[in-house]
């Protein structure tokens, strides 16, 4: 492979040059699954605020940017963490407070809205939420619509099925494109030129890498020539797609990465515990984030046998017989 | 007879009701141990799916979250949300497919409410959001609801409607445009309940032993049928031994 091609940077300056203040922004993986942690740290460490973030169900690292304040305005289908946290905790007092704007879809919309955005069409349609409140309730006014060129003037449409009967549907929702200025995706492999293998469930994370102008890839393994081809038929996502490549082992942490690590209850068990008191939530903050210069060193500030406790099992991908509580 | 707790009942009492050769989406909790039960007792031939995208999955540990590391080993497919929505919009496959979901808020018809209590703008509590619920909701023939039996959860009407049911009655789906289907149950700490085939109204089905149905009434914002509920056999000893043994070792759900 030819080095001229290469996007390889460190996650300080591919955050600094992609990630600016009040940008539309997507991130990765799902609830505690290979969310780009790494990269949200450093987001939250260089303070870039006013993000317009697109989220389905990206549970922890959508938590994180919120409390930190990152976020000006979501929109999102669900912020959970499963039984760490059934609501994230810092989302649901940002929104009983109103510190944050919101407009609610679901888990397809917000598919098919990347999907629509990767194909290049402004729209697709679907029957999912005919007849309730996440088509009728607006979280986006119409005039800060009207206002915003960045966002579309309709939340979501309902049209008659303008081919009549044909395939069963008499109407249909039409979900609006979104095209991110930056989506930060985290993934067991990558080359330098930006081809990316993600190993077990790809979430909604392809059609996020191709919505995006800017794709910030972190990897667990950076593949150092162009041997990712001899496996093509397991990789998702092409190179030109890519603008930064960052080797950041343990870039999903304390969210699991297939194959490679589990996530670790112990810090997402300490997180909820923190994220329930605002001064508490301070010090979580000041500590594993603000305190540190980068992700290397919050993984030095865990327990070492945390750490090999959550590695994965070659048979399965995950930490077999974890202590879960 | 063998003792049991109420969440061993609730499970057993959803997973009869899983048919064989099923395709199951459910979400995590106790509706992932709900499904894994049906599989292992009754419904070998279901399909266990998440909106994550994986299917068939092994599920030698519980998994957590649906996007838990222990969803994607052993699977028959790995693939994405974009795929998981489609098989339940699918005109064959989400025929053959049965949701179970939860949510905070449960009205009459059968439509849930995860979204927040209060008004949207401005709401007392904030829950998670849909999630891939209302979509569930929106596609498939069956769906099974767990729920707390508490009067502010039964409610006439809902703050929020994010995943339609039977809307506002018998023709409300077709009305909205919604393909046919909704509720079969909703599954909760004291009985079951069913929908009125007419009405599309809740009804009581089933009680669990040692609770009368007039106390369920008491803890419900409406009133429903209860003249046709029978008691819910507990949970046998096989039943016992597979949901312990075999799909919750470590006590994580149940």
């Amino acid at each position: 492979m030819n080095h001229r091609f290469s996007k390889v940077m460190g996650l300080s300056e591919a955050v600094s040059t992609f990630v600016a203040p009040g940008c539309h922004l997507s991130i990765g993986g799902f609830t505690t699954s290979r969310n780009p942690m790494a990269a949200v740290y450093e987001i939250i460490r260089q303070r870039i605020d006013h993000l317009h973030l697109y989220a389905h169900s990206n549970g922890q690292g959508v938590d994180e940017l919120v409390g930190a304040g990152c976020v000006d305005r979501i929109e999102i289908a669900y912020a959970g963490t499963g039984r760490f946290a059934p609501t994230c905790i810092r989302f649901r007092k940002a929104v009983e407070s109103r510190s944050i704007q919101y407009e609610d879809y679901s888990n397809y919309h917000m598919t098919l809205r990347f999907m629509a955005g990767a194909m290049g069409v402004p729209f697709l349609p679907t029957r999912s939420g005919l007849g309730t409140d996440i088509v009728r309730k607006w979280g986006f006014s119409r005039e800060m619509r009207k206002a915003d060129p960045r966002i579309p003037d309709d939340k979501l449409m309902v049209v008659d099925n303008p081919f009549g009967a044909w395939g069963e549907a008499g109407k249909l929702v039409l979900v609006p494109a979104i095209n991110t200025d930056v989506a930060i995706i985290h993934v067991q492999q990558a080359d330098i030129q930006g081809t990316a293998r993600i190993e077990g469930l790809t979430f909604s994370d392809v059609e996020q890498f191709k919505a995006a102008r800017h794709v910030i890839v972190t990897c667990e393994e950076l593949i150092a020539d162009d041997s990712l081809k001899a496996g093509a038929d397991s990789n998702q996502v092409p190179h030109f797609c890519v603008s930064a490549v960052v080797h950041v082992p343990y870039g999903a942490y304390p969210t699991a990465c297939y194959r490679h690590y589990d996530y670790d209850p112990k810090y997402l068990n300490a997180y909820r515990k923190a994220a329930q008191d605002d001064s508490r939530y301070a010090e979580y903050l000041d500590r594993f984030i603000y305190g540190v210069k980068d992700h290397r060193e919050l993984l030095a500030l865990q327990n070492e046998a945390d750490l090999n406790a959550i590695r994965a099992d070659a048979r399965t991908g995950y930490a077999v017989g974890l202590d879960r509580r | 007879m063998p003792e049991y707790s109420l969440k061993e009942l609730m499970t057993i009492a959803a997973a009869r009701m899983i048919q064989d050769g099923d395709i199951v989406f459910c979400g995590t909790g106790i509706s992932m141990v709900a499904a894994m039960a049906a599989k292992h007792i009754s419904a070998p031939h279901s399909t266990i799916f998440f909106e994550t995208g994986a299917i068939d999955s092994l599920l030698e540990e519980v998994p957590l979250a649906v996007a838990d590391s222990r969803v994607m080993f052993w699977t028959s497919v790995n693939g994405s949300l974009a795929d998981s929505f489609a098989t339940m919009q699918n005109r064959f496959t989400g025929k053959r497919v049965i949701g179970i979901l939860g949510a905070a808020q449960i009205d009459p018809y059968g439509n849930l409410n995860s979204t927040c209590i209060g008004d949207y703008h401005a709401p007392r509590t904030r829950f998670s959001g849909s999630g891939g619920a209302c979509d569930v909701g929106s596609f498939v023939p069956r769906t099974i609801t767990f729920m707390q039996h508490e009067k502010r959860k039964f409610v006439e009407r809902l703050d929020y409607l994010t995943t339609p049911g039977y809307l506002d009655g018998p023709e409300g789906r077709s009305r909205a445009g919604l393909p046919e289907g909704g509720p079969l149950a909703v599954v909760t700490n004291l009985g079951v309940m069913g929908f009125d085939a007419n009405t599309k109204r809740m009804i009581l089905t089933g009680f669990y032993p040692g609770v009368h149905p007039q106390s369920i009434l008491q803890n419900m914002g409406f009133s429903i049928d209860i003249s046709g509920a029978s008691e819910i056999s507990p949970p046998t000893r096989d039943e016992l031994d597979t949901l312990r043994n075999r799909c919750d070792p470590q006590r994580l759900i149940l």
